[in-house]
């Protein structure tokens, strides 16, 4: 954030109209509202991650409450009314007589919730390697980077399919595959910023005031690799959804009585055939806007935080 | 050069020792070996029989060699399913998967370049720009998704194309292939599509990417100035110059289309090696699963060595950088 507010001369015309030391937060928000699908992105996916977390509050019923699901209901269209009466199935419902609406809500709790914290585990596992690489150097670094590139080498799905073919299925070895196949990504990425980081002063003083290691790379090398972290992170929890929906899909990923997005379009894939389309299309339209919105969000944030880019 | 190639064969010779190790590691030793090598109503005879041919009462690295040792004589256990070698069962499965990829390459090419091609010579035109918005939809998007998505439209809506399995086969060199009969092509359009999607973007965006570089330089201009045909400059002077990383990324994008496969074939149920290991993984039929693990990972450790045998060829920067 330092060099991003050093580094970028103000422009005449808003020297008048803007503080002259504003928040760096402020100066990206700026940035990023230049693009409106960018905004639309965003309103998507903080409205995406609100449903998730409010799932329990504002759905219709509660579809893992055998008690609230009524057999008779099975594979209704959308718009139909419960046999209970008290209920409109916006979405149709799934075979069991589960509302959909109301599934597609928990099927985002699990999957934003598997997709964020196993991105975040995987970019701290990845930051403090990629970063450990570059500031000792010499054979932590060959052998982290010669790591990084084995693993980059093999395709992301080739690389879970393994984990999850030796361990099994479960919520907790899909967000230990989704770790070991993202972590390299996020190495790479600091390695690179880190590497210019090393080579300037403010470290070197650092170096000279005694400060150990650790301080060093976490107190003054971390908060300027950040910028490209934050991309690299938005990214990869697209990608880590993606990854996810792809295996529960498969039927290697989460339980059946946790399902995610891509559990509830595998579950309705059998019945597209039959014309019950929404039981796996509306899940599917959800699955992408999540992933959609992420990477418009994760693409304007690339340019939003690049000093160079800056006007 | 000799020494640039022998010390790559060198990596990729390590490479699949490493990888076999960690198959080894992940499939054997996670859980009981025994469990994994025999079925469930193996007796007390086949156990003990088992136990002693893999040695599991010896010290790990003495199984391990054991394990590479059977392993590089073709020798990866025998399907509980099939009742025969697991290796022998992949590679029956094996050209339905090969003729699936080829074709979804060769449709990335006939998409990608042409569409690379437009874009590059009219990035402002709207057909450009949706060409390009709709690319970044093909990186992000998963490939099952846009699969789900080709069979409601194509299969169930309009009814134009199958969406199940391999079709009508024709026998060649005693193989059977779908892309001798008519019918076979038609099964094999979307799941070749579907497969693909992913490879069209790639394609285009670095066709289009080569041709903004190239289309300013003087030898394009200079061919303008000679009075070349616009048909000829563009498909002699400016694919030429840009398709070499558009083959060197076709050759590894060809081994991710591989892995790929393994998606695209379960949900056309198409009967290639991906749905096989699909079908084995959800049936714990373990020596299939280790058998194509181990394949997979020959094949691509020797698609990443071609790939780089040919980089090194054709650009001499490569081989001067790993020489100094």
């Amino acid at each position: 954030m330092k060099t991003m507010i050093s580094s970028s001369p103000a422009p005449a015309k808003s020297a008048v109209s803007e503080t002259p030391r504003d928040l760096p937060a402020l100066r990206i928000w700026r940035e990023y509202r230049r693009s409106k699908l960018a905004l639309i992105g965003l309103v998507i996916i903080l409205g995406l991650v609100a449903v998730a977390l409010l799932a329990p509050w504002l759905s219709p019923q509660n579809p893992y409450d055998l008690a609230q699901l009524d057999f008779r209901d099975g594979r209704m269209h959308p718009g139909s009314a419960a046999s209970s009466g008290n209920l409109t199935y916006l979405l149709g419902t799934d075979d069991q007589g589960r509302d959909m609406f109301s599934g597609i809500m928990y099927g985002l709790r699990t999957s934003l919730g598997i997709g964020f914290a196993s991105a975040l585990i995987a970019g701290v596992i990845g930051t403090l390697l990629g970063m450990a690489a570059a500031y000792f150097g010499g054979r932590t670094d060959s052998i982290v980077m010669r790591i990084v590139d084995l693993h980059l080498s093999f395709p992301a799905i080739l690389v879970a399919l393994m984990i999850l073919a030796a361990l099994g299925k479960g919520i907790g070895n899909v967000m230990l595959a989704i770790i070991i196949v993202e972590w390299a990504y996020y190495a790479r990425t600091v390695r690179g910023s880190a590497l210019v980081e090393r080579r300037k002063e403010y470290i070197e003083a650092a170096e000279g005031l005694g400060l150990s290691s650790m301080r060093i790379l976490m107190r003054h090398m971390l908060p300027n690799c950040l910028p490209p972290l934050i991309v690299v992170f938005t990214l990869q929890v697209a990608r880590a959804i993606s990854l996810e929906a792809t295996l529960s899909f498969l039927g290697l990923g989460v339980p059946i009585t946790e399902p995610s997005l891509g559990l509830l379009i595998s579950n309705g894939f059998q019945y597209l055939f039959s014309g019950e389309y929404w039981i796996t299309f509306y899940p599917g339209i959800a699955l992408m806007l999540t992933i959609v919105s992420i990477n418009l969000v994760g693409d304007q944030l690339r340019d939003a935080l690049n000093p160079r880019l800056q006007r | 050069m000799t020494s640039w190639i022998l010390r790559r064969l060198g990596q990729a010779v390590f490479v699949m020792l490493a990888m076999s190790v960690i198959v080894f590691i992940g499939v054997f030793q996670i859980g009981n070996p025994a469990d994994i090598m025999l079925s469930q109503d193996a007796d007390q005879m086949e156990r003990a029989r088992v136990i002693a041919q893999f040695g599991l009462d010896q010290p790990l690295w003495k199984q391990y060699l054991l394990f590479l040792q059977a392993a590089l004589s073709g020798d990866l256990g025998n399907s509980f399913i099939y009742n025969s070698p697991a290796l022998g069962v992949i590679l029956d499965k094996l050209p339905a998967t090969l003729e699936l990829t080829l074709t979804a390459m060769l449709l990335a090419v006939l998409i990608g370049v042409p569409a690379g091609l437009y874009a590059g010579l009219f990035p402002d035109r709207l057909l450009s720009r949706t060409m390009m918005a709709g690319s970044i939809l093909g990186f992000s998007l998963p490939s099952f998704w846009v699969g789900l998505m080709l069979i409601m439209l194509m299969s169930v809506q309009f009814g134009l194309l199958p969406s199940n399995g391999r079709g009508e086969t024709a026998e060649l060199f005693g193989i059977q292939w779908s892309f001798l009969t008519l019918d076979g092509i038609k099964h094999m359009l979307l799941p070749a599509l579907n497969l693909a999607f992913f490879k069209c973007a790639i394609v285009m965006r670095l066709t289009r990417a080569g041709v903004r570089e190239v289309v300013p330089m003087d030898y394009i201009k200079f061919a303008r100035a000679k009075g070349l045909a616009p048909s000829r400059i563009v498909g002699v002077h400016v694919l030429r110059n840009i398709l070499i990383p558009v083959v060197t990324v076709l050759g590894i994008e060809f081994g991710s289309a591989l892995a790929f496969a393994v998606v695209t074939e379960s949900i056309f149920s198409w009967p290639g090696m991906g749905k096989l290991l699909i079908d084995s993984i959800n049936v714990l039929d373990r020596p299939i699963i280790v058998a194509y693990l181990l394949l997979i990972v020959v094949v691509f450790t020797f698609i990443n060595l071609a790939v780089d045998l040919a980089y090194g060829l054709l650009d001499p920067r490569v081989r001067v950088g790993t020489a100094s």
